[in-house]
């Protein structure tokens, strides 16, 4: 056993939306299914990436772990505790261990408020601090995110893109949280913008020790940043390993699939096929069992009857939900001979 | 034989109330017949107002255009309006990157594409529904007798892509200009209409304009590429070139920035240092020069000019070929079999 518990601990999360469908009062009602039974654990220092398609659950997972969403049924463990039914008021001293960043650094931050009021807001929230050691803290800040101090007074729209994104950055490590969920940070971000962005994130995981829960669409930087990732289709986690294992040999057909989607800057790129037809189905009438099997190259009739559990395979460092899990042979089929080093 | 498109020294410029925005500042680049150019550069390098301008899409009062774009042997800039608009949708097609905001949300997706075929030419509508249908089911999309008749609210984003695109093709183009197709959807989708583009273009000969911000994207697409960095073209050339032997301190930069699967975990990104420069205060000399870890005193007075490096090959940059082969070959990202 280790000494301290994992830092936060996600089980079985299940978040179901109301909706009604057509425009019309009384439209037949109908239920999203965003996230479906979603289990996991972030290990103190550690980053985990949850990765996935439009509409998988990814950012909805990130705001029931953040408890900004109230989740249908499962339980929520941050630091050994139980949070999943805390009163708002029970949860604000908790509110500055659990910091989030945003995608979008244009809607994310106040544009009648400096930067510096920014930043220091969530210290006045929880009253830390003396004003002027306030000042002291977001100055101080303010340097470790690569922005000037000096900018204190100067407003969001003063900024460029990848410096606002600095600024919300220093925003959720003010109070030095425990935990950072950072949903999908750089993907408004130019190339070269975003490496610098990148390069911070790593620089501060390190620096202060930081966890971080990592949501991104992008394969290729969550392959970079983190230390295990969770691939998620339709609401549900179908695969979850580190990077080395899971890029070099996915066990889910999904992953898989994805994984080569991926554009490579590399002339061989042009030999890639296609692998996925058509779209995701509906989250409101998700398919039975395991939900890829409507788009499977792999599926058989037990993948419609019986869901698989979420399992080690080929070691007991990945976990795949899968009956027909990809073989080596399959892998290299699939993906363009650099990738799959 | 001469190009089908060719831009030369494209000057595009805006007066707004913070000052002249140069957009364009001199784009020189060709496209041959059924030849796939992909267009690089971050936001605000002046690909989309290229693209735009050789629509005949920003001829508006507050907008400067110089130089030539000649198409087929016309220079489109010369072209009033009217016969702009004989050329624009029929010869040359372009498709945006949120085909949402590009269709009309309250006309059915199949009325659309017969308006684009009835606005240029003299058939019966019945016949332009046909041919809709056709292009729908060319575009791989399913049931198109039924889609003709759906709102593209009702189609998701790939399909409404796709749909784009049969719009864009059902007059069988000479060119296509796409600005970032992909760049709204999933990888998975991405892939899927990449290849549609490709395949498209394969059977109809229709040369495209590809623009992204993505050079996976390019990598999978193109045959010649052209990077582009605060309204210029800094570097052009064959696809196996521009990826394993580029010469600008630009496109190495780009190349070194972006996290990449088939190279080794971990390894440090290489950001470009610095932010893009203002286009109404854009530095003197090489506009790259303020990030240029190799720049030169005269970088920051004299204009590089687009020079030919090597067959089919151009760079705008002052340093010597020999010293620009040497930094590369320390540059280059290693493969991950090759570590």
């Amino acid at each position: 056993m280790r000494a301290a518990p994992d830092l936060l601990v996600a089980r079985d999360l299940v978040k179901h939306f109301p909706v009604n469908q057509g425009v019309l009062v009384g439209g037949e009602r109908g239920i999203v299914h965003a996230v479906d039974g979603v289990s996991f654990d972030v290990r103190r220092g550690e980053t985990l990436g949850l990765v996935g398609e439009t509409g998988c659950g990814k950012s909805t997972t990130a705001r029931m772990i953040a408890r900004l969403l109230e989740p249908t049924s499962g339980q929520v463990l941050f630091d050994g505790a139980d949070i999943t039914h805390w009163s708002r008021r029970r949860l604000r001293p908790l509110r500055r261990e659990v910091q989030m960043i945003f995608q979008d650094p244009y809607s994310s931050l106040n544009p009648r408020r400096p930067v510096g009021t920014i930043i220091a807001e969530p210290l006045r929230v929880h009253r830390i601090g003396t004003k002027a050691e306030r000042r002291r803290r977001v100055e101080e800040v303010m340097e470790r995110v690569g922005l000037n101090p000096e900018h204190f007074n100067r407003y969001p729209h003063e900024f460029s893109g990848g410096q606002r994104q600095r600024v919300g950055i220093a925003r959720a490590i003010v109070t030095d949280p425990k935990l950072i969920i950072a949903d999908e940070p750089v993907s408004a971000l130019d190339v070269s913008i975003r490496a610098q962005v990148l390069n911070l994130l790593q620089d501060l995981r390190e620096d202060l020790g930081l966890t971080l829960v990592f949501i991104s669409h992008d394969l290729s930087v969550v392959r970079h940043l983190c230390d295990r990732v969770a691939v998620m289709y339709l609401g549900k986690i179908v695969e979850i390993a580190d990077p080395d294992r899971l890029y070099a040999h996915p066990r889910h057909p999904y992953s898989g699939a994805l994984l080569s989607a991926v554009p490579v800057p590399s002339v061989q790129a042009k030999a890639r096929r296609t692998v996925l037809r058509g779209d995701v189905p509906s989250p409101i009438d998700p398919p039975s069992a395991c939900r890829f099997h409507t788009r499977c190259p792999k599926a058989q009739e037990l993948c419609s009857a019986v869901e698989p559990p979420l399992e080690p395979k080929g070691s007991a460092e990945q976990l795949a939900a899968c009956h027909f899990p990809l073989t080596r042979t399959e892998v290299d089929d699939l993906m363009p001979p650099a990738t799959a080093a | 034989m001469a190009p089908l498109l060719e831009i030369r020294d494209l000057h595009v410029s805006f007066r707004t109330r913070d000052g002249v925005v140069r957009a364009v500042d001199g784009v020189s680049t060709s496209l041959g017949r059924g030849e796939t150019l992909g267009v690089v550069g971050e936001s605000g390098s002046g690909k989309s107002v290229t693209a735009l301008t050789v629509m005949g899409l920003t001829r508006l009062p507050n907008a400067f255009v110089g130089g030539q774009i000649v198409f087929d042997g016309t220079d489109l800039l010369e072209l009033s309006n009217e016969a702009l608009q004989h050329v624009r949708g029929r010869r040359i097609a372009m498709i945006f990157q949120d085909p949402l905001s590009s269709l009309h949300p309250l006309y059915k997706v199949g009325w659309q594409i017969e308006e684009a075929i009835l606005a240029h030419e003299d058939v019966s509508r019945r016949a332009a529904r046909r041919r809709a249908i056709d292009a729908l089911a060319a575009v791989e999309l399913p049931n198109p007798r039924d889609l003709v008749d759906s709102y593209p609210h009702q189609l998701s984003g790939g399909m409404r892509q796709r749909a784009m695109i049969a719009m864009a093709l059902v007059l069988n183009p000479d060119v296509l200009i796409a600005d970032e197709p992909t760049t709204a959807l999933d990888v998975t989708v991405q892939a899927q209409i990449l290849e549609l583009i490709r395949g498209l273009q394969k059977e109809f000969g229709t040369a495209v304009v590809l623009i992204t911000h993505d050079l996976g994207v390019i990598a999978e697409t193109a045959d010649e590429v052209a990077v582009m960095y605060a309204g210029r073209v800094v570097e052009q050339g064959p696809l196996e070139t521009i990826l394993e032997a580029p010469e600008h301190p630009y496109t190495w930069g780009l190349l070194q920035s972006i996290p990449r699967l088939d190279t080794p975990r971990r390894e440090r990104l290489r950001p470009i240092q610095g932010t893009p420069p203002s286009l109404i205060h854009a530095p003197s000399g090489c506009h790259f020069h303020p990030r240029c870890p190799y720049a030169m005193p005269m970088c920051r007075t004299i204009d590089p000019e687009l020079l030919e490096s090597d067959e089919g090959h151009v760079v705008a940059c002052h340093l010597p070929v020999d010293e620009k082969r040497r930094i590369w070959r320390e540059l280059r990202p290693r493969e991950a079999d090759a570590a």
